[in-house]
């Protein structure tokens, strides 16, 4: 593989790495909270067909990512009615959530713009623009220095260096902070956090909507970032490979990142070559696409360190009278 | 949000009834946000899928496939354990059929069938084994595994229709067509013999029966075995189950056989049954459909019956709305996302107004 293809998989890997990354992070803090969430995938969904849609009719891509982060938010928050006000089963909603998203996004599509549920591609301000970082250009041509910071740091869209940034600030939000510590105190015992006079369904919900929130900068990068408009399904997977990486990350902000860049770099790869040879030995396309989960089954199965869920984790919170 | 007691009748009639309710009330309105009738729409899909014997053969074409993905959720649910993998083992049943069928040279289709189900039944358990075994030994959430399982299940048959059995030559990912004595005899076959005419054209077959003997076995073995008797006490509560000699590991990994089975199984219609070869999208989702069936069958394998009934309607029906209206095939798949949310995880909502019902007249 020489330089070139090399500056070409890792820059393509930030940008695959970015809605896991929105995503991952989306459930990680959910989860802190004790709200467990397979419905990252559905909230991603919407928020592409939303952030799509609205930008293609708008114009202006920034009104899309708004109306991308209100739809995903409107998603949380049914999750969290079932989840936490009527202590419904986390797991069966966040799979209907999935379904929901699914569905609708297709039967709106199509009776909007009549396209075979994809809405038109987008271009010009409809699209994330590309930002070159400062002093890329005169970098350029110096060894080193130049394919990294010009040709793999440079010249992506906002939202990929906003994902980048959510992890130190995750990581401060739950680990230093007044919220954060509450937060994770709920995911683990919601009683103590109950008796010290702090409200368990506030903070969940607060969790859930943030959850919301991230999920929906995620499903907006993918659709007028990464691509240019929304297919059905465009999702492909990518809520549950994020899932993958917060287990893989054993649920901490900056071995998230880590997980994210890795299934990233994974699919770069899967996209670059079709059959690539490592030591001499075949490897199927298929492999690759596989190894996240597969990797995923052997963390989870505590062979490789053991990755142990907040405590709280799934069930709802009921007080005690 | 104490729901009130509802007596056990209504419990297993009146909620999941007033949940499918709510779900295609919220349907209708979709329809009529997108500018097309509720009522036209109902009335296309009776009649698509009731109105003549060969909208009756798909509707329970699909009700075969969602019978035994049913069956394994609910199988599964009874014991507290939440199988997502269904698709994944159906893949992998589909496998099995597919080895047995293009392997070995069958003399004729009852033996085929047969060798065909234990092939399908011995993937589809094999590939719940695993997750079963690292949920009752190692502690891993058996939700997140089966999922992962799903998406190693479709590489893994991509992999193998791709490299190993496709047809030399031939750019289409999918295995040769099974010979002829393998074909499995269709229902209007079946029902020639006594003289009902029925039509040719819909791909129901005699699986039919198979997975209505399944509803029978599974019943059988869950209120009249002793297995029955654990996985169910198991489900009601855990602590109980090991301090009645239950042993909790022994149970989830029968259980996920059981269930893995049950939904590789799927594959004897779908495979065997309709395409006659093994293709990348055989399951198309019917794993996930079986979730909805089992939780709107009470677990119970006459509701889950009924419940596939239903949803081979649905299926059925949404065909003939996206061929007649401009309503899109997903549709559907709001239908049952909805029916999935209220049946499972709004449970407590939808109960409370039935709840207050019975606590006004038992009240007074």
């Amino acid at each position: 593989m020489d330089i070139a293809t090399l500056v070409q998989v890792l820059d393509s890997t930030l940008r695959l790495a970015t809605p896991l990354l929105f995503a991952c992070l989306a459930g990680l803090i959910s989860e802190r909270a004790g709200v467990f969430d397979i419905g990252l995938e559905g909230k991603m969904l919407v928020a592409a067909f939303m952030a799509a849609a609205i930008a293609f009719v708008s114009g202006n891509v920034w009104i899309g990512v708004a109306a991308a982060v209100a739809a995903s938010v409107a998603m949380a928050l049914l999750h969290g009615v079932a989840s936490i006000t009527f202590r419904g089963n986390q797991l069966i909603s966040g799979v209907a959530i999935n379904f929901l998203a699914a569905g609708i996004t297709v039967v709106i599509a199509q009776n909007w713009f009549r396209q075979g549920g994809r809405t038109p591609s987008l271009s010009g301000d409809a699209r994330m623009r590309r930002i070159d970082l400062p002093f890329a250009e005169s970098v350029r041509d110096v060894p080193f220095l130049g394919p990294v910071y010009h040709g793999i740091l440079s010249g992506h869209a906002l939202l990929v260096y906003v994902a980048f940034l959510c992890v130190p600030l995750t990581w401060f939000v739950l680990f230093r902070t007044r919220f954060g510590l509450r937060l994770r105190a709920v995911g683990e015992n919601p009683a103590a956090v109950d008796t010290a006079g702090v409200s368990v369904v506030r903070l969940r919900y607060g969790a859930v909507a943030i959850c919301g929130v991230l999920c929906g900068l995620a499903g907006a990068y993918l659709a007028t970032g990464l691509s240019a408009g929304f297919v059905k399904d465009m999702t492909a997977g990518r809520g549950f490979i994020a899932l993958a990486a917060m287990i893989f990350a054993k649920w901490r902000p900056w071995h998230a990142m880590g997980a994210v860049l890795l299934f990233g770099l994974l699919e770069a790869v899967a996209n670059r070559f079709q059959n690539m040879e490592i030591l001499g030995l075949a490897v199927p396309v298929q492999a690759m696409q596989a190894l996240p989960y597969i990797l995923t089954v052997v963390i989870l199965a505590g062979f490789v360190g053991k990755a142990i869920p907040p405590r709280a984790g799934g069930s709802p919170y009921v007080k005690e009278h | 949000m104490s729901a009130g007691r509802i007596p056990n009748w209504a419990d297993v009639t009146l909620v999941p009834l007033f949940s499918v309710a709510l779900a295609f009330a919220l349907s209708a309105v979709l329809i009529w946000a997108i500018g097309e009738s509720p009522w036209d729409a109902v009335k296309l899909m009776v009649q698509g899928a009731f109105g003549s014997s060969y909208g009756w053969g798909y509707t329970l074409f699909y009700a075969t496939n969602f019978i035994f993905t049913g069956l394994a959720v609910a199988v599964a649910f009874q014991a507290r354990l939440f199988n997502i993998g269904g698709e994944g083992q159906a893949l992998l049943g589909g496998l099995g059929v597919a080895l047995v069928c293009l392997y070995i040279p069958w003399p004729h289709w009852s033996l085929a069938l047969i060798a065909a189900s234990l092939g399908a039944a011995l993937f589809g358990a094999a590939w719940a084994i695993i997750p079963g075994y690292l949920q009752a030994r190692r502690g891993s959430h058996i939700v997140i595994t089966t999922i992962m399982f799903n998406f190693i299940a479709a590489s893994l048959l991509g992999y193998i229709l791709v490299n190993v059995l496709r047809v030399r030559g031939s750019q289409d990912p999918a295995s040769p067509r099974f010979p002829a004595e393998v074909a499995l005899p269709k229902l209007h076959e079946m029902l020639a013999l006594v003289g009902i005419p029925f039509s040719r054209v819909p791909p129901v077959n005699i699986s039919l029966l198979l997975a209505i003997f399944m509803c029978f076995a599974v019943w059988f073995m869950l209120w009249r075995t002793r297995l029955g008797y654990q996985i169910r006490a198991f489900g009601e509560s855990e602590p109980a189950a090991e301090y009645a000699g239950i042993s909790p590991a022994r149970i989830t990994i029968y259980v996920m056989l059981i269930s893995g089975a049950l939904a590789g199984l799927m594959a004897v219609n779908s495979v065997m049954g309709e395409q006659q070869r093994l293709v990348l999208n055989a399951v198309e989702g019917a794993g996930f459909i079986g979730i909805a069936v089992a939780l709107m069958g009470r677990n119970h394998p006459f509701g889950v019956f009924l419940a596939a009934i239903l949803f081979g309607f649905l299926y059925q029906g949404g065909a003939e709305l996206a061929l007649w209206m401009s309503i899109p095939r997903e549709l559907i798949v709001v239908i049952q996302a909805l029916v999935i949310l209220f049946t499972g995880a709004l449970d407590n909502m939808v109960r409370m107004p039935i709840a207050r019902l019975f606590a006004l007249r038992g009240g007074r």
